[in-house]
């Protein structure tokens, strides 16, 4: 007999069905935290064991997975959990974004926009985006309850007051559908419009914190802000220097030990998928960097 | 005795994301495959039982569900799950009659720290046409017509009050055939005139 090692996609039944209510809840509840019994997964907590027992609940046979670490296809985490799913579950793979049903993500939003066919699942360390300022669970409740978010609020301003701007770069708070404020995981807040009206079901999964929400499809996302210090997303002043791309998200590679540094995208499969088609780095100007002293 | 499936694995994993998007796109029509059951229980709402239904979820069943013993002991064979008599104690309730179904109150809407303890109200319905009423909302880009009969006459009604209480409130799954779709809680109803 060939009996399988695993049951399909690694949980067994009955946790797969515990998932899947509180994935239910979390869509009819957008923004609300849903807590579930997370399961031990064979890898350490900050690895993406919520974002993996996620897609292990919502996996198909069918199903096109691709898994992006940082906007990356090819970093350690993306790998090996790409590699966990062809084995349990025997999933077809991919690094592209168009060909993906479901994308597991790791701190980042694909620059390609997504589909209504496409389920895009975040690892998240800390669902709780009251935590840092209320450490008591049961009043962070409370507050989600009672929609009091002054405190948030508060935190944002003394955020101006020191730094005469929101210095809040990444994790950026959203309210979702006008109720419930919201950890859109550590994206960086250049990706946060992107979290409203998108076409694409977004699930979070927290596995050591156990809770699992959702943002249904062209739901209204706001992230935070004043009327005098409106939200803006951030941003390096540069071009990607494999692409050119001037509007995608940059990562800054130190190239060596003398203070060499280059911008590239961050979002790996957009960076190639232009340079396949023709794109290219911008003609460097005279002597840019380094040039000190 | 009915067979058991083959790969109930798998079978579960579509029931279940053709549900996850219903509640996506709450008035989508989705298709869920049934599986052989006793009636009054429809195919598809006993593909959902067995999809998401376990020993941890108590089921309620409206009166003609429960008028049947088969349907009864169909459910503890398949999905271990408790039966209750109080909707209010039901993850799950199963109305096979909608006229007579219970007012909405009379389910779990959760509490304001806890909404997601709550009902899932599962009515099976004849057809998906009839007076119509328009959905708006998270999952819909814009306001989406839904039809189906019966249901109760004050069923928008329902719904509006319903909303009142988010983020509490019950949450909607509407069977006919092997279509299926989903009514949550985020919903806001607009009478089509």
């Amino acid at each position: 007999m060939s009996a399988p090692v695993y049951n399909f996609a690694y949980l067994d039944e009955q946790t797969k069905r515990m998932i899947r209510r509180a994935i239910l809840k979390a869509i009819a509840i957008p923004g609300y935290q849903v807590p579930f019994a997370s399961r031990e997964m064979p890898m350490p907590y900050g690895w993406g064991t919520g974002g993996v027992q996620v897609t292990a609940s919502i996996l198909g046979p069918e199903d096109v997975l691709k898994v992006i670490d940082q906007g990356s296809d090819d970093t350690t985490n993306a790998v090996s959990i790409r590699k966990f799913f062809t084995k349990t579950a025997g999933v077809r793979t991919t690094t592209s974004t168009l060909e993906a049903t479901v994308i597991q993500t790791r701190h980042r939003i694909p620059e390609t926009p997504l589909s209504e066919t496409q389920v895009l699942v975040y690892q998240v360390p800390i669902p709780e985006p009251l935590r840092f300022l209320e450490p008591r669970e049961t009043e962070t409740r409370r507050m989600h309850a009672l929609s009091e978010y002054g405190l948030m609020h508060v935190k944002l301003y003394e955020d101006i007051a020191r730094h005469g701007h929101i210095a809040t770069t990444y994790a950026y708070p959203v309210k979702v559908d006008e109720r419930y404020v919201m950890d859109p995981s550590p994206i960086p807040k250049f990706d946060n419009p992107k979290l409203s009206d998108c076409p694409a079901l977004q699930l979070f999964g927290a596995g050591r914190e156990k809770r699992i929400y959702a943002i249904p499809p062209y739901t209204r996302v706001v992230s935070l802000d004043f009327e005098d210090h409106p939200f803006q997303p951030y941003r390096h002043d540069a071009q990607c220097e494999l692409c050119g791309a001037a509007d995608s998200y940059l990562d800054e590679v130190i190239t060596d030990d003398r203070g060499s540094r280059m911008f590239v995208c961050s979002d790996t499969d957009y960076c190639e998928t232009r340079r396949a088609m023709g794109y290219a780095a911008p003609a460097r100007n005279s002597d840019a960097e380094p040039a000190r002293d | 005795m009915t067979a058991l499936n083959p790969d109930p694995a798998f079978a579960s994993q579509a029931a279940f994301r053709a549900l996850m998007e219903a509640f996506a796109r709450p008035g989508e029509m989705r298709t869920l495959r049934g599986v052989t059951a006793p009636a009054p229980l429809a195919p598809a709402t006993a593909a959902l039982v067995q999809s998401l239904a376990d020993y941890e979820t108590p089921v309620w069943l409206d009166r003609s569900l429960a008028g049947a013993p088969a349907v009864a002991e169909w459910i503890r064979f398949h999905s271990n799950a408790p039966l209750v008599t109080d909707p209010g104690d039901a993850a799950f309730a199963l109305v096979a009659d909608p006229h007579t179904m219970p007012d909405f109150a009379r389910f779990a809407p959760g509490s304001e720290e806890y909404p997601d303890r709550s009902t899932t109200v599962v009515i099976q319905v004849e057809r998906f046409c009839g007076r119509s009423f328009s959905i708006e909302g998270p999952g819909n880009k814009t306001a989406r017509s839904l039809a189906a009969e019966p249901l109760p006459d004050d069923f928008v009604e329902r719904l509006h009050a319903n909303r009142e209480l988010f983020p509490r409130g019950i949450d909607l799954v509407l069977i006919a055939g092997e279509r299926v779709t989903a009514l949550p809680r985020s919903i806001r109803v607009v009478m089509e005139t």
